[in-house]
């Protein structure tokens, strides 16, 4: 493209789209608003989904894999790298779009795989085996046999509203944004709304905050604009650190300008002239598409001084998040911001009244941001008949383990979790029985198949234990032992403990001691220890109910959340840890003793050659034995063998 | 060393305590580590005591304090990575490369960190080396590749 072209464009959609509040367009404009959406193509054009996973997967080698077919067959075609569209199983995911053909997608486009399904496409002939499904558009002509994406199990029951772009747009062109409505909302807010109109509208459409409490939104940005000060900060909190979550980063680097658009309005709506990004700082590629975010935006004029002529300034910097899981929490943040270490202080004040370097901050998360242009695009009205009543809008959750189908997706709260785990993840994968959903990671909760009717939403989910705050969903199979799972969380909880206040810091450390001697080898323990494990349960349950009592800040408060939630539900398996000492999942490999099946063991030798420990023995095509003495329990022969004739108690 | 640090430095404005982290990140990601003469660079442009700098250096997990090796293992042992052995693949790493997590080998060759997350959930247990993932790996994959990066002749 020409830079003049360029300047053209930026102009057509400044004046054109982003000024048009009706979202009615004329003829000629919508059609050259179609070509920009690429909703009608003159020429080929390929997406890449270049997210995290996708890259971790391989797609930057798939998109070397295209270039060079394209170069190759002489194609003047167009390569567009967009986000994740969610479905992570299906990485790397490729589309394509032929003039006059609709947009359709390929899963596991590997670069091995990609001239074959480039061939197929261009040969208009039968569709490659990996494709799986195709996009509507009203104005191009569809693949036949072919299904919608939207009809895909994993996409049907999902109410897409913050991740409508993500994985369809490039998140690296302003240009694709603004022709979807984008940055209208800035532009109307701006020059029409004063900021405690913006409360208002924001209160009446009910939005809650993702990231914690609940809080009413609206209300919390009225606070900050009634906190009488020259300085406001607004703070957008992407440090996103549980393990098993990473939806936030799916939104920010499939839709950036989103959030940078939902910041500046944020920041407007309180009155401030400064707002930070807190990004966790592994997100390498989330931070490159954001500074390109934040580049362009400033480019259009959306960010800085006077933005519309209004008199209003906004600046958004980025600030790296230095790997500290307490620095999710609000004061904690704040002081990490400060350049000190990252540990949470009282409240209050809360941050509204005194809070980065003294000043009223609000923080929001990423998702109650990316809500926001929405809602003032649409109107509260609309955000309302999203969800249910006290619980309007989306969530977006990461929907990991051992469910068939993986990945981002977002639903309208009063969805049931059954509906989730059943329809959006395709249900336990391999046959397997479903043991639990366990929701939020290590400061979350597991939640039994007996649960699973509740409706996602604040109160009902408060009800079982949980919080919308979470948003790490892993499907857990009957092969996972809540034991081990809670002493997992532990060890993280304990370890990422800031060492502030002494519930948290010890309690964590005696609780992680009680697992630990719960699935301790039962050779290495001497009389005393035995006594400590039998009174560990108790233990367990009144170290719990003090720390969750005593905690100055939500690490502390949640810790004991993952133990508390899998001894009420899951109680036998303690039981059997500790009386019995064994572990019916055969995960504790302390607590496992391995046995060869003589009858079966047809001495095929490869579990002596597997063996890291040496401690089976055997000659070829003559049944092995193991050393009881010798064997770790590591799992390793059981494994590979092929007539299962390794068994363990 | 005290031409990076100075001219890093001369970026942030001096005395001003919430450049504190910025200023070490960037000295760490070019040097690769923090050492005892970068705090103290460090200290006396913000004017900050220190032991107050190394106090919140030691508290946040991105900074180190020794180089990595030449082939930095990272494993990570997120739940859905937990949930499909990443800790058996730990005992492993630590039993094949001679070294515990969090520590570099004695020659200097390879160094073994474990992270909490790196998202790619789906496609767990991942390891990566250096710039390089390795998806879905099994012990025996991992052993390969282990072995791939002993046979290399430097």
């Amino acid at each position: 493209m020409t830079s003049s072209g360029a300047i053209q464009i930026k102009e057509f959609l400044i004046e054109k789209v982003v000024k048009n509040y009706s979202g009615l367009f004329d003829k000629a404009t919508a059609s050259t608003l179609a070509q920009i959406k690429r909703e009608k193509v003159s020429r080929p054009v390929i997406y890449i989904g270049m997210g995290t996973c996708g890259l971790i997967a391989g797609a930057d080698k798939t998109f070397k894999a295209v270039e060079k077919y394209l170069h190759e067959k002489k194609i003047d075609g167009e390569l567009v790298s967009v986000g994740c569209l969610g479905l992570c199983t299906a990485e790397p995911m490729m589309d394509v779009q032929l003039p006059g053909k609709t947009r359709i997608s390929f899963q596991h486009a590997t670069e091995e795989k990609v001239e074959d399904m480039l061939n197929a496409v261009f040969h208009h002939t039968l569709l490659h085996e990996n494709a799986i499904g195709q996009y509507r558009m009203p104005l191009t002509e569809e693949w036949p046999g072919l299904t919608y994406i939207d009809q895909l199990p994993f996409f049907a029951l999902q109410r897409r509203n913050i991740l409508r772009n993500t994985g369809i747009i490039s998140p690296l062109d302003i240009n694709d944004y603004l022709a979807r409505g984008g940055y209208r909302s800035l532009f109307k807010t701006v020059l029409n709304y004063t900021p405690e109109k913006v409360c208002e509208i924001v209160d009446q459409s009910g939005l809650r905050g993702r990231g914690g409490g609940g809080y009413p939104t609206g209300k919390k940005w009225s606070m900050a604009l009634n906190a009488g000060s020259d300085q406001k900060y607004l703070i957008c909190n992407a440090d996103e650190s549980d393990p098993g979550a990473f939806m936030e980063r799916a939104l920010l680097e499939g839709d950036p300008h989103r959030v940078v658009e939902g910041i500046a309005i944020a920041a407007y709506a309180i009155g401030a002239s400064k707002a930070y990004i807190y990004i966790r700082s592994e997100y390498n590629h989330g931070l490159l598409v954001l500074q390109t975010a934040l580049q362009q935006a400033r480019e259009y004029g959306f960010l800085g001084e006077n933005i519309f002529g209004s008199g209003v300034n906004i600046s958004i910097l980025i600030r790296q998040g230095a790997g500290a899981f307490i620095c999710g929490e609000e004061t904690a943040l704040i002081a990490s911001l400060e350049g000190k270490r990252g540990t949470p202080s009282e409240k209050p004040p809360y941050p509204a009244e005194k809070g980065l370097f003294g000043h009223p901050t609000i923080v929001n998360n990423v998702e109650t941001i990316a809500n926001i242009p929405s809602i003032l695009e649409n109107g509260p009205a609309w955000f309302k008949s999203i969800g249910t009543s006290g619980n309007t809008g989306t969530k977006i959750y990461s929907l990991t383990g051992k469910g068939k189908y993986s990945g981002v997706i977002e639903i309208a709260l009063g969805t049931k979790l059954s509906d989730i785990v059943y329809s959006i993840a395709g249900g336990v994968k391999n046959g397997k029985k479903l043991k639990a959903v366990q929701l939020g990671g290590p400061s979350g909760v597991c939640i039994p198949p007996s649960q699973l009717e509740t409706e996602i939403g604040f109160e009902s989910l408060q009800e079982i234990g949980a919080s919308l705050s979470f948003g790490g969903m892993i499907i857990l199979d009957e092969d996972t032992c809540m034991v081990n799972l809670s002493k997992y969380f532990m060890e993280f909880l304990q370890k990422e403990s800031c060492g502030k206040c002494i519930p948290c810091r010890e309690g964590t450390k005696r609780m992680l001691e009680i697992l630990e001697g719960v699935t301790r080898r039962p050779k290495e323990e001497n009389s005393h220890e035995t006594l400590e494990r039998f009174k560990g349960m108790v233990q367990l349950e009144n170290l719990a109910a003090v720390i969750r009592d005593t905690s100055l800040c939500g690490l502390g408060k949640n810790a004991p959340n993952p133990v508390l939630s899998s001894l009420k539900w899951f109680r036998e398996e303690y039981e059997e840890h500790i009386f019995d000492r064994i572990c019916r999942a055969g995960e504790c490999h302390n607590l496992r003793t391995f046995y060869i099946d003589v009858d079966l063991c047809t001495g095929c030798n490869v579990c002596h050659k597997k063996c890291p420990e040496n401690a089976i023995i055997g000659s070829v095509k003559m049944p092995h034995f193991i050393i009881e003495q010798k064997c770790t329990g590591c799992g390793i022969c059981f494994d590979s063998c092929k007539f299962s004739a390794i068994f363990f108690k | 060393m005290d031409e990076l640090v100075s001219r890093i430095l001369s970026k942030y404005p001096p005395d001003k305590k919430e450049g504190l982290l910025p200023i070490l990140q960037e000295i760490q990601a070019e040097n690769g580590f923090l050492t005892e003469e970068i705090l103290s660079g460090v200290s006396g442009h913000l004017n900050l005591p220190v032991n107050k700098i190394y106090g919140v250096a030691a508290f946040y997990n991105q900074f180190c304090f020794h180089p990595r090796g030449r082939y930095h293992f990272q494993l990570c042992h997120g739940t859905s990575c937990h949930l499909f052995g990443s800790s058996t693949l730990l005992g492993e790493l630590e039993k094949h490369l001679k070294i515990k997590a969090g520590n570099v080998s004695r020659d200097g060759k390879f160094s073994l960190e474990v992270v909490a997350c790196m998202g790619a959930c789906s496609q767990a247990p991942v390891i990566r080396v250096n710039e390089t993932w390795h998806t879905h790996i099994t012990p025996e994959a991992l052993c390969k590749i282990i072995r791939s990066f002993k046979d290399k002749k430097e």
